[in-house]
């Protein structure tokens, strides 16, 4: 059985990575980190800490200023995945056709994709719900579909970009127990953007805490608490410690930040 | 969504909510039609009442006849006219989309070419036509060319705006995805600009039949022509108000019906997911 608390061979580094935007912001400033293979690790910090840039950076989406990424595994494009802050489907699209979408756009017909999808469906606990469109589903569902689509490629890597934020909190609970039984079942390696500091700690085994003014990384933790987690370990003193720690962290980073600092 | 149940004893709040929507639905058609019989009733007393001849404002029976010992010669003159009409907005459908494909493909291209059309769309068809009538010959082209130029923007403008309209983030999906650049507008651009497309369509539709008319009252005297508008025209000449009436009826019924179908074709493309389609649910 594969470590999941462990490290597993480095994936990707950044290196001295910084980003500024043409209008001068400064949203990234020397972030050095080591993403490695198998990780769940989360990037956990306030808004305008550069958590979601430095996503973007990841998926390619965007080019750094200063430092650069070096990929220690070719990871072509088939090979990351992206679900976005808002679910961000096809509203014109049955769920089928949303989930087929990145495999159409390789070039594989319906028939072919056909099996993945259906399964990917299942995984989600969306069966059933091929034909729907994006309107007939709730909030949470669509949410589903989108990690099917970013799943059905079969991506080493899954950037995740504050996926929950919109959600209540039951319907979240539930997201993020499915997205961790797809994550401990089909060994992708996860990073996960977020604000908040109980989700970050129920997932991930790596959390990366950055402050914002210019957006850095300010610290790490390890949440070496044995997978899989479920609604015990939310309510476990182990988590709870667990939790006051990344707060700690997350207060701290606020702090810094709040003295003057360029922008 | 469709309640396939009602519970079996509603309370007075929501049963008169129900009874309310059904009174409105019906009063949505009943009430039009009920002022136009009114309106025609009226116009009928004041023929009566001022003893108005029937060369300056004919009663109403009297156009209904009309429109029934003319219809050979009106309703060859309908299809004359729709032929003009629905071939300009063909033409305008190709033309605009296409167009507004080609400016989407580029900045730079929309930017050059867009205050143009602009151009186009803002001067009168009617001080554009004498110059169309010199240069060229024949006379369905001429109707078509300025039909054209009367519908063809606001299908060019919406689905612009409608190809430009794309979702930040479903762009970045499809850039990850490496789609190319047919794939992005074949599953992305076009259906997304669907909407604003058909919301141009309906508008054009109207343009299309206007321009048609418009032209042919333009192009009138030269002959040869023989749509509605020739014969309102002629009917005018000869003090045939019964026969203009009749036209003028054939005209806006057309009118009423192509909005009609436009809206229809609307609905049925749009109704499964766009908001400007659904029904009002709670």
């Amino acid at each position: 059985m594969r470590n999941l608390n462990g490290s597993g061979s480095p994936l990707l580094d950044l290196r001295n990575v910084g980003k500024t935007f043409s209008n001068g912001v400064s949203a990234l400033r020397d972030v050095n980190l080591t993403i490695r293979e198998g990780d769940f690790l989360s990037l956990l910090g306030p808004s305008g800490c550069g958590k979601s840039t430095a996503l973007r950076l990841i998926a390619g989406l965007t080019t750094p200023t200063t430092g650069a990424l070096d990929w220690h595994k070719a990871l072509g494009g088939d090979c990351t995945g992206f679900v976005f802050q808002e679910p961000t489907l096809l509203p014109w699209a049955s769920v089928f056709d949303n989930v087929w979408l990145p495999l159409r756009l390789r070039g594989v017909s319906r028939e072919k994709a056909a099996p993945a999808v259906s399964e990917l469906l299942e995984r989600v606990h969306l069966t059933g719900f091929e034909n729907a469109v994006p309107r007939e589903l709730s909030g949470g569902m669509k949410m589903r579909v989108s990690i099917a689509r970013a799943l059905v490629t079969k991506p080493r890597l899954l950037l995740m970009d504050e996926p929950f934020a919109a959600l209540d909190e039951i319907t979240r609970f539930k997201l993020n127990d499915d997205l961790l039984e797809l994550w401990q079942d089909q060994r992708f390696t996860v990073v996960f953007v977020t604000h908040s500091v109980f989700e970050s700690v129920f997932l991930s085994n790596r959390i990366v805490i950055m402050a914002a003014r210019p957006g850095r990384v300010s610290g790490e933790m390890t949440v070496d608490a044995a997978y899989p987690r479920d609604e015990k370990f939310r309510i476990s003193p182990e988590y709870a410690a667990f939790c006051l720690r990344a707060s700690e962290a997350l207060n701290a980073a606020m702090n810094s930040a709040s003295e003057p600092h360029g922008h | 969504m469709v309640i396939e149940t009602l519970p079996a004893r509603l309370d007075p709040e929501e049963a008169k909510r129900v009874r309310q929507e059904r009174l409105e639905r019906i009063g949505s058609w009943l009430l039009p039609l009920l002022i136009m019989l009114f309106a025609i009733w009226l116009w009928d007393r004041i023929c009566v009442w001022n003893e108005i001849p029937r060369y300056i404002l004919p009663r109403p029976h009297v156009v209904a006849q009309t429109l029934y010992t003319d219809a050979a010669l009106l309703f060859g003159s309908l299809l004359v006219t729709l032929k003009i009409t629905f071939l300009s907005l063909l033409l305008a459908v190709i033309g605009g989309v296409g167009l507004a494909v080609l400016f989407t493909q580029s900045k730079w291209v929309e930017m050059s070419f867009f205050p143009f059309a602009i151009v186009l769309q803002v001067t009168p068809i009617v001080a554009i036509f004498p110059l169309i009538n010199i240069y060229v010959d024949n006379q369905t082209a001429k109707l078509l060319l300025c039909s054209w130029i009367v519908a063809f923007f606001p299908i060019l403008s919406n689905t612009t705006l409608g190809l430009n309209s794309v979702d930040r983030n479903l762009r970045d999906l499809f850039r990850l995805n490496g789609a190319t650049r047919w794939q992005k507008l074949r599953h992305l651009r076009l259906p997304a600009a669907m909407p604003y497309f058909l919301g141009g369509l309906k508008i054009a539709g109207g343009l299309s039949l206007i321009g048609a008319v418009v032209a042919e009252f333009v192009a009138g005297s030269s002959g040869q022509s023989s749509g509605l508008a020739s014969r309102i025209i002629e009917a005018g000449y000869r003090l045939n108000a019964p026969r203009l009436f009749a036209a003028l009826i054939l005209i806006s019924l057309t009118g009423i019906l192509i909005f009609l179908v436009l809206s229809l074709v609307s609905h049925l493309l749009l109704r499964r997911w766009h908001e400007s389609a659904l029904k009002q649910e709670r």
